[in-house]
Order: structure tokens, then sequence, then C-alpha cells
């Protein structure tokens, strides 16, 4: 979706406020917010593509107002609801609703450590033709989707070179909204800066960015 | 980064008035997320102990200094930077440093040449199991958006003026591939060992928005 999390090129968004030795957390809420995300993640309801989406529907107004982490909590309340972990009236009073039922069993502390370091990886052993190779040229389509999408669009209709193939790797834009793994060939693609932003950009510099067969065509 | 995240970052729990309208004023975020805690610890789906677990291990465990080993070794160890660059995520593997946010590692190298810089336009993708959590600035819409369109721009208010000799290849993080920045390895630095090398690296150089100095560097995690 052209989203306001798309903001790549964006002018407008102020000067970058650097903080001199920052604290991994700014308040004891943060640290738990980030934690409740993980630990619902455990459950596996959804998946790190449909998180992403669940910030990506945050009204623009909202997700500009808010910090990072409260959108975190807007997330993780958007993906509770959707996967009925929660019900609004939950939510709302902060407390289980009379006879809900009570799963089990949740992440427990010695499971922590396991889990974070197994993550989820994204590649998959499947046999699948590549459409590209290293050194073909390319152009990222362009294409609007309203749902969730990895392609900026700062990228759509330029034209790139294939530098490396990553291999095959989950499709973003059919796992965040629970329409399969779609797997397909993933590249690194150089932009010369100069194609995505004209003439005023150095002539050697480029942008890389990691795109999917399905968001390519052969130029 | 946006008004609301400097707001939190002076303690504040108070909106300032002038600049909300009153339907833009939030709730005490702090008491929301205690009740939402609460609903789900009652509710079985959370165990409070798994949560500070969490918290330990990125507050403790995971950050930077992981990245710094790495880098400290890449110089010192030629068979091993040969390692990292073919195949990141497996000699990164190496040092036990695996899993969320690190699956799927690519290390790009800096030299006189070539500056390397890591972004994620789309949200905040940043390689956690090198680096811990992502820094505010990182996340933020400002790096966010001018990164890609200006990213000689950015170098300089990091303080980093690069010649145009110099190519600069800006990474955006798209995809689950995680990057880390090989910094160049400092003048004066020859007979320092690994240990010692580590000690140089900051987090910033690692995301490219900086260089390995000896002397003290702009933050020191």
């Amino acid at each position: 979706m052209n989203g306001i999390h798309d903001m790549g090129g964006m002018h407008g968004m102020g000067a970058i406020e650097y903080e001199a030795r920052e604290p991994v957390f700014h308040a004891r809420w943060e640290a738990r917010v980030l934690a409740l995300n993980l630990a619902m993640g455990a459950w596996h309801k959804w998946n790190i593509d449909a998180t992403r989406h669940a910030i990506e529907l945050i009204p623009a107004r909202e997700y500009l107002r808010m910090s990072y982490y409260e959108r975190w909590i807007a997330r993780l309340v958007t993906l509770s609801l959707q996967a009925g972990l929660v019900s609004r009236a939950e939510v709302e009073s902060g407390r289980p609703d009379p006879g809900s039922a009570k799963l089990s069993p949740a992440l427990a502390p010695s499971g922590v450590e396991p889990m974070l370091g197994r993550g989820a990886p994204a590649n998959r052993d499947v046999a699948v033709a590549a459409s590209f190779k290293a050194g073909d040229k390319v152009r990222a389509r362009n294409i609007h989707p309203i749902g969730h999408t990895r392609l900026p669009r700062y990228a759509r209709g330029r034209l790139g070179t294939i530098a490396r193939d990553h291999g095959v790797y989950v499709f973003p834009d059919s796992r965040a909204h629970f329409l399969g793994e779609n797997p397909q060939h993933l590249y690194s693609v150089r932009f010369a800066a100069r194609e995505l932003w004209g003439e005023t950009a150095s002539r050697r510099d480029s942008v890389y960015l990691d795109l999917w067969d399905d968001y390519l065509e052969r130029a | 980064m946006d008004t609301r995240d400097r707001e939190h970052r002076h303690g504040s729990g108070e909106h300032h008035g002038h600049d909300h309208a009153p339907q833009e004023v939030p709730p005490d975020v702090a008491l929301r997320v205690k009740a939402l805690e609460s609903l789900l610890i009652e509710k079985g789906l959370v165990d409070p102990a798994a949560l500070d677990a969490i918290i330990d291990m990125y507050e403790h465990k995971v950050g930077p200094r992981n990245g710094a080993r790495v880098v400290a070794r890449a110089w010192s160890d030629p068979a091993y930077k040969k390692r990292l660059m073919a195949d990141a995520s497996a000699a990164i593997a190496e040092f036990g440093y695996t899993g969320r946010q690190g699956e799927h590692m690519v290390v790009v190298e800096n030299t006189p040449k070539l500056h390397n810089l890591v972004v994620c336009t789309l949200c905040s993708c940043y390689p956690w199991t090198v680096l811990g959590l992502p820094p505010v600035w990182y996340k933020s819409a400002p790096y966010r958006s001018r990164a890609v369109i200006d990213p000689r721009g950015v170098l300089r208010e990091f303080g980093l003026e690069l010649g145009e000799d110099v190519e600069v290849r800006v990474w955006d993080s798209t995809s689950e591939m995680r990057y880390l920045v090989l910094p160049e390895r400092p003048a004066g630095s020859e007979g320092m060992d690994e240990a010692a090398l580590a000690e140089l690296v900051t987090r910033d150089a690692m995301i490219g928005v900086a260089k390995v100095t000896l002397g003290k560097g702009r933050e020191r995690p």
C-alpha cells in the first residue's frame, strides 16, 4: 500500500536527532511492549509480514504522531484481535471475558533463548526457477497494490541491475495476508542514484534493494 | 525522530498541549501497557517471567559488542574475513550469534573508495543478532526518508564528509536480508590484538554512519 511508512525519498521529516549513549529502552513500558510482541508471536498466529502490515494500517496521522513502541502496541492489539486471542471488550475493560477459554502453554522463560536463537528463517528449500541472473537489466514494476508490499515507491518503474541472487524466499505480499508463502527468487538489485533521483545525485552512488521475482520485469 | 519520540525521551508522559488538538492527546501509555499485559497474563497468553527474560536478552546480552567482535576478527584473521564475505550468516554463527533478525546476514565492506550505508526505509529492519535493537534515530522518519535520496547529506550530519571520488552504496533493507558494514580498519591499529580492536568498533560504524578511529568515537555503546 502507498502508506506513510513508505517514506524513502520524502522531504520535510526534519533533522536526524542523535542521542549519545542512548539506552536500549527509554521507559520500562517500551521494554514490556517489545517483550509482549515477541512473546505473543510465539503462538504462531501471525508472521513477520503480517506484523509489518499491521503497522502500515495505522492511519498516517496517527503513525506520525506515535512513537515507535506506541505503534507496536497498536500492532499487537490489531493482530491479537484478528487472531481471536483477545476480544474488543477485553482490550477495553482490561479483564478477560467471563467464561473465556484459557490457552496454554504460554512461552516459558526457558523457551526464550531457544526461540530467539532460532529466529524465523525466510528462505525455502524448494526448486523454483529464477527469472533473472546477476548482470541482468531489470525494471521494477510500476505496481500500486493496496495490500502489503516491500517494493518501495521510489524504485517503481526504475531501471536496475541484478547484483546477486539470494535464493528462494517467502514472498511478503502474500504471506502478510495469510495467502501462502509463494516462495520465489529474491535478488539484490542495484539502482544508480541518478536513475532514482535525477541529475543532482552523485554519478558514482547507488541504492541496493532486495526485490522478489514478482516485483521485476526484464528491461 | 518525530515530536512524540522527543517527548518520551524527556521522560514526560504529558502532552504539551500547544501543538496537538485535544483528540490527539494520547492516554497514559504506561498504564495502557500495564493493562494490556495483565489482561494477557490473566488469559494465560504470556508468562511475565518470559517477558523479563526477553528484556534481559536485549538489555544485557545482545548488542553492538557482538558485531564489534565479528569486525575485529575479520580485521585480524584473513581466513575468517573470507568466510564472512562469502557466507556472513555462517561466519557470524561461529560466535553463536544466530536467530531473530539475523537469520540472513550480508556483510558489506568499506574501503577508501567505497562507503556503505544501511537503512530500512519501510520500517526498522536491523541486524539484531550483531547490533542489538536499533537506536531511535535509525527508526525515525528523518533518517528513513533521507538516507536513500541524500546519503552524503546524512553522512555530513553525522560528521562524515566523503570526497566525490568515494562511491556511496546505500542498502535499503527491504527483505529479511540483514546488512552489517565492515568498516575500514583505522590506520595506526596495526599492532593491536583482536580484543583491543573490538573496543574501537562502534555501532554507528557498523551501520555506516561513522568511521572507526583510534580516538574515542562519537558513541561507545
